[in-house]
């Protein structure tokens, strides 16, 4: 599998480390209530189709980014710079 | 007084060589990492004009004594002073810097190095941020065929010991 | 028998038999030039077998090569090159290949067939580990390992192109030469050890010259082109994602000190053209193993490509029209054609042969060489004396890449096989034969014109320019098995037979993959590459479903057998793992300090002196240097992270529970740092240096962890903060100076005098050493006045031998790990073995450190039900009775008279020592309710040490309980 980086451009996916959700991002406020943090923690929807992930770069540039792909045909759509996505 | 005996990080490994390539250490006098703060570009690199005669490089990209060290980060190869501008840190001592040369260098980092290094695709003075075998290194073309390959410190036995090895099966294949 | 003398030779070894070769040719062939026809036993019945073949796809001629830990094994002599001194063994045989024992489980058979094993071998089910399954792999199987360390070198490698052409037959050929005529970047790939596919094992002429001559132009403008790289004896393995294939490379040459035997590429093409060829498939009629029936191609190969005559007398047997073309071919090179037989009616062939239409071979003669054929024809029989039978059943393109990506090919009817699906791999396209076009002249067509799109996709301009060629018709009439007395075989590598298969459906394994797990079909090394095909339509028949309606089995990598050696090239020895030292390595070896791995890095476990018989006679020594003298611990393993910017403060006010904002220019404090989950991630000292500058210590085994921590809250959560964060580690070298002597011992060495006013208890700043710039902090880990010392790395081993000199002057020395270890326990502090993933910042005692003034990460969660109160496991000291009761770290703990069962555990020690301060055995553990229990009598048991203690509860800090000693 190769990720193009939006720094590095195509590498393999050994260079990068992954993390899981891209939903991650969307940090609950410290007060939101429980469900929501147990959402935002742990329950995950496993799609067989289209994802969003996080992956790091880590034994590249060190950048995080967030992935676009299919998990049924492999397919790697796109990659962003975490820091860059709107939320 | 006290006298503190200065080792540089491949004291007694390098230089290397076996047939036309030849593997030797790279001494930098001196490594500061410049991480821009938030809008600070375009000052840091007018300072580091003045400073080191060169801007802050593109991308994957070295120029002169500036070379892109990752998501944000340069590494200057002098002294500098930013103001505040940029976090700088000097890694003078934090990295092994170590030269490949000469015909077939190539190939043997084709045996390490999981990307693309021909000629024709990473050129004088291109960067990557990038694995030779375990390790993470930064490799920059120099010349033709020169590599410069950064480690961390620590790690300078085991990337002599992969390029030795890589270099012996280059050579077996005549 | 050759059909012409050799230039050159060579001697080889054939089970100790001295044999002449041709260096280069495979080992197959300079067997059958010296009249060897028995060449190796089957995998289950031992029955006799020669070879099939003239490729990678080869069934019966597996050989081993070399002898002790250089062995071999299941190397196909079908592409195994000759070489002087090669020492070629067959395998599966005892004492002989020729009078080989274990041939009665031929006699057997009946009782031997598919699910078998299954059937007999169910009870006792002890008896199927200790006794069935040793007995029936020595019976059945294939070559063995020697059992020792593999001392041959192999190599992995990396290769990026445009293109990737796989197989350079006449189709991969045409497709490398307009692509790289084109300029694109070619990859032309072939497992043969010479370019030209079939064009160098058939009669046929290209622009009106030898095939021959047009590949060797072909190759010589390959050769001349810069974007060219053609690598031969390289098998495309596999096909994955994103364009990546793996291609295994035999190595040319003989084997050589240092020299390696194979490499295994990982080759990135944009596109990747499929020119593998085809494979001739067997027919299934009775007794179609003996040794001198082989594929009709391959009798084609041997005569026109090595000059080797399989037999004297060679009878030909197909289905189709290239069946024909080897009955011409053997009799242009003057072997005698004993008969062609082809099952069709209509044929359109006349020749000085004798010819049988509608006939079919039903029964072969002859143990260890073929002897005649039977055949079927105009409703009798007849004895044909044949030493050599060419069979055909037509061609199975070669379509596995196009499946490995989880894509099924399409049946096609026209060539009675399974063709490559489109699109079945992103990037990939196939022509010639491996799409289903079979003569040569639409082979070259085809690869130009695939070729040549491919070009156009990736921005290169081509003309194709396609030479002349032969344009023969294949056409085929499908016949797959054929009745009669005798077993007709289908997978001979396996051993599988029509029965078996029918057996498989009558037994309801009708699906394509039970029949194969339950026949074993397809399972070998060679993976069914000739005999899948036949094995669908025997079931297809049998289940009275089409084929197509069957289905295939899945396809999977590797195309064929990868050695492991290849695969985990540079990974054994020094190249398993990088090797971390510090700059004090040389000399706490020079001390003879055993080194332990601690994530990559190497430190010293203790510094043994020459009266001291036991590590923990050293142990005890050093950890009293540092309680009464002064001891030497090099820390530069510890994570440091520069920290920089503006919102320095509000990062670290964010990943720490604690606050640092509020943390004055030249000190230090302590952090601990959460998981979102609410469990602890890591702890460690943070100096601020600056208002807007820290750096943050992490613990050796969470370096890297915090480092993708901290990015992933500046990048990922908080891109509003400007503050940025560098890894220092490398850049300092940093020692530990404790015990009651540091500062005198620090006097000696710094540049200024070193007071307790200015350096009180947790201050930070810089010092110099030797007019170097250094950094001093003063911080303590095993709770002595304490200091920790750091100097650009080039000076560290310096440094280090400075210091330790220095302390043995004053009655301290060195210490190591082990010391460090027991220094810590006796104050209780924690390292990753308590922090371990599963306990939270109530559990260690320092819910009071998460801050509830400020929001951090992990703040909501540690909140939650059942992550604070009384059933919580909590840190609690272990007292054992005395110095002579060793506790034992993943010991159970239970109430004093409880049983010693899962369901009474309540909790479970972390970190054990002796400690030479308190003169006792502790333990540091998780205990329910620990906090309340101080003073309690518990069980300690460890069921896996068989160790059984009564032991003390107390507070985890045994010594020193009030800190005055590092403030001090």
């Amino acid at each position: 599998m190769r990720i193009t980086c939006p720094n590095c451009g195509e590498r393999d996916r050994r260079e990068f480390y992954y993390q899981g959700d891209a939903l991650a991002l969307d940090r609950p406020s410290q007060d939101a209530g429980l469900s929501v943090w147990d959402d935002y923690l742990h329950n995950r929807g496993n799609p067989a189709g289209d994802t969003k992930d996080l992956w790091f770069h880590e034994a590249g540039c060190g950048a995080w980014l967030v992935v676009d792909r299919n998990t049924v045909t492999h397919a790697v759509h796109k990659a962003v710079l975490a820091e860059k996505v709107k939320r | 007084m006290a006298k503190l005996i200065a080792l540089t990080p491949c004291a007694g490994l390098l230089p290397i060589s076996l047939g036309k390539i030849a593997v030797t250490e790279v001494l930098p006098d001196r490594l500061m990492s410049v991480a821009p703060f938030a809008g600070q570009n375009k000052a840091v690199s007018a300072k580091l004009k003045s400073h080191v005669g060169a801007v802050l490089s593109g991308l994957n990209r070295r120029i002169g004594g500036v070379t892109w060290f990752g998501h944000g980060t340069w590494m200057v190869a002098g002294d500098v002073a930013l103001d505040g501008l940029a976090a700088v840190t000097d890694q003078s001592d934090a990295w092994a810097v170590v030269a490949i040369s000469g015909a077939g260098s190539e190939d043997v980092l084709a045996r390490l190095v999981p990307i693309d290094l021909r000629a024709t695709v990473f050129k004088k003075n291109h960067v990557a941020k990038t694995m030779l075998g375990h390790l993470s290194v930064t490799i920059t073309r120099t010349a033709a065929n020169t590599f410069e390959i950064m480690v961390m410190r620590s790690m300078a036995q085991t990337l002599v010991h992969d390029l030795d090895v890589a270099m012996r099966g280059v050579a077996a294949r005549g | 028998m050759r059909l012409e003398q050799p230039e050159q030779t060579v001697t080889f070894t054939f089970d100790g038999r001295k044999l002449k070769g041709v260096p280069g040719e495979p080992v197959a062939a300079a067997l059958m030039a010296n009249g060897i026809k028995l060449v190796a036993r089957s995998f289950k019945y031992h029955r006799p077998r020669g070879v099939m073949s003239a490729g990678s796809e080869e069934q019966n001629a597996l050989v081993t090569v070399g002898r002790g830990a250089q062995t071999e094994p299941n190397l196909r002599a079908t592409t195994l090159e000759v070489s002087e001194g090669l020492e070629v063994f067959s395998q599966n045989a005892w004492p002989s290949l020729r009078y080989d024992m274990l041939a009665i489980n031929d006699l057997f058979s009946r009782f031997l067939a598919a699910g078998f094993y299954y059937k007999t071998f169910m009870w006792p089910r002890s008896f199927w580990e200790k006794v069935y399954e040793p007995v029936i792999r020595r019976a059945a199987g294939l070559g063995a390992l020697s059992g020792e360390t593999n001392p041959d070198d192999y190599e992995k490698a990396f290769a990026f192109c445009d293109v990737l052409v796989i197989g350079a037959g006449p189709a991969g050929l045409m497709a490398a030469l307009t692509a790289g005529r084109a300029g694109a970047d070619v990859i032309l790939a072939d497992e043969d050890t010479a370019m030209g596919g079939r064009l160098l094992r058939e009669r046929e002429e290209i622009d009106g010259k030898p095939a021959t001559a047009w590949v060797a132009a072909a190759i010589q403008e390959l050769a001349n082109l810069k974007n060219v790289r053609m690598m031969t004896r390289t098998t495309v393995t596999g096909a994955y994602d994103q364009g990546t294939y793996a291609a295994l490379e035999r190595i040319a040459g003989d084997r050589a000190a240092g020299k390696p035997l194979e490499c295994f590429w990982r080759i990135v093409a944009k596109r990747a053209i499929l020119t593998a060829g085809a494979l001739e498939r067997p027919i299934a009629f009775p007794n179609n193993d003996r040794p001198g029936i082989m594929m009709a191609s391959a009798v084609r190969a041997y005569v026109n490509r090595w000059g080797v005559a399989p037999g004297k007398s060679v009878a030909v047997f197909g289905n189709n029209d290239d069946a024909h073309r080897t009955a011409q071919d053997l009799q242009a090179a003057g072997i005698k054609v004993a008969a062609l037989i082809d099952s069709r009616d209509d044929t359109d062939i006349t020749s000085d042969f004798p010819i049988y239409t509608g006939a079919q071979v039903v029964a072969t003669k002859g143990r260890h060489a073929l002897e005649s054929v039977t055949i079927a024809y105009n409703g009798g029989r007849r004895v044909i004396r044949t030493d050599c039978l060419a069979m055909s059943g037509g061609w199975n393109p070669t379509v596995h890449l196009t499946c490995h990506m989880n894509g099924r090919p399409t049946w096609n009817t026209d060539i009675a096989s399974f063709v490559p699906s489109a699109e079945n791999v992103p990037g990939m396209v196939t022509a010639g034969a491996c799409n289903g076009t079979f003569s040569t002249a639409d082979c070259l067509a085809e690869g130009a014109a695939v070729a040549a799109d491919v070009a156009k996709d990736l921005g290169f301009k081509s003309r194709v320019k396609v030479p002349q060629a032969e344009d023969r018709t294949y056409a085929i009439s499908p016949l797959w098995a054929v009745p009669g007395k005798g077993r007709q075989w289908i997978d001979f590598q396996n051993d599988v037979h029509v029965k078996d298969i029918k057996l498989a459906a009558q037994e309801n394994f009708r699906s394509v993959e039970h029949m194969k797990r339950y026949t074993t079909q397809g399972m070998a090394p060679d993976q069914g590459k000739s005999s899948n095909v036949v094995a669908l339509a025997v079931l297809a028949d049998a289940t009275g479903r089409g084929i197509p309606e069957t289905g295939t089995t899945t396809f999977r990598p590797p195309y064929v057998p990868v050695s492991i050696a290849a695969m985990g090239a540079g990974s054994q020895g020094k190249g398993f793992a990088p090797e971390r030292f510090t700059t004090s390595h040389k000399a706490s070896v020079g001390r003879d300090a055993p080194m332990i791995e601690a994530g990559l890095w190497y430190r010293p476990s203790y510094f043994p002196q020459k009266d001291e018989a036991t590590w923990r006679e050293a142990c005890d020594r050093e950890v009293g240097y540092v309680r009464n003298a002064v001891g030497v611990c090099d820390v530069s393993t510890l994570g440091k992270i520069d920290i920089q910017g503006p919102d320095a403060a509000t990062l670290l006010d964010f990943v720490y529970t604690n606050t640092f904002s509020t943390l004055k220019v030249g000190k230090v404090r302590y952090g601990l740092m959460l998981r979102e989950d609410g469990h602890v991630l890591d702890d460690g000292t943070t100096a601020r240096l600056g208002e807007q500058h820290f750096v943050m210590t992490t613990t050796t085994a969470a370096a890297g962890l915090v480092m993708r921590h901290l990015e992933f809250v500046l990048q990922a959560l908080r891109p509003d903060l400007d503050a940025n964060v560098i890894s220092v580690t490398e850049q300092w070298a940093q020692f530990a100076v404790a015990g009651p002597k540091a500062r005198a011992l620090l006097n000696t060495v710094l540049d200024q005098e070193l007071t307790d006013e200015a350096w009180p208890f947790m201050a930070c700043g810089e010092a110099n050493v030797g007019g170097v710039p250094g950094r001093l902090f003063r911080i303590s880990f095993s709770g002595e006045h304490a200091y920790e010392v750091a100097v650009p790395s080039r000076y560290g081993e310096s440094l280090f031998r400075m210091l330790v000199a220095q302390a043995e002057v004053m009655g301290g020395g060195p210490y190591g790990m082990e010391a460090l270890n027991v220094l810590r326990i006796e104050k209780g502090f924690i390292t990753h073995a308590e922090i371990h993933g599963r306990t939270t910042a109530f559990d260690i005692g320092m819910g009071r450190m998460v801050s509830q003034k400020k929001d951090c990460i992990g703040h909501a969660a540690a909140a939650r039900p059942g992550l604070i109160g009384e059933g919580r496991q909590q840190l609690v000291g272990l007292r054992a009775k005395g110095p002579d009761h060793p506790l034992t770290a993943g010991a159970h703990l239970f109430e004093k008279d409880a049983d010693a069962t899962r369901v009474n555990s309540q909790g479970y020690t972390t970190s054990v020592c002796y400690s030479p301060t308190l003169d006792t055995q502790l333990a540091l553990a998780f205990l329910e309710n620990g906090r309340a229990r101080h003073g309690e009598v518990i069980k300690l048991r460890d069921h896996l040490r068989d160790v059984t203690e009564t032991v003390v509860v107390c507070d985890p800090v045994f010594f020193d309980p009030t800190g005055g000693r590092a403030r001090g």
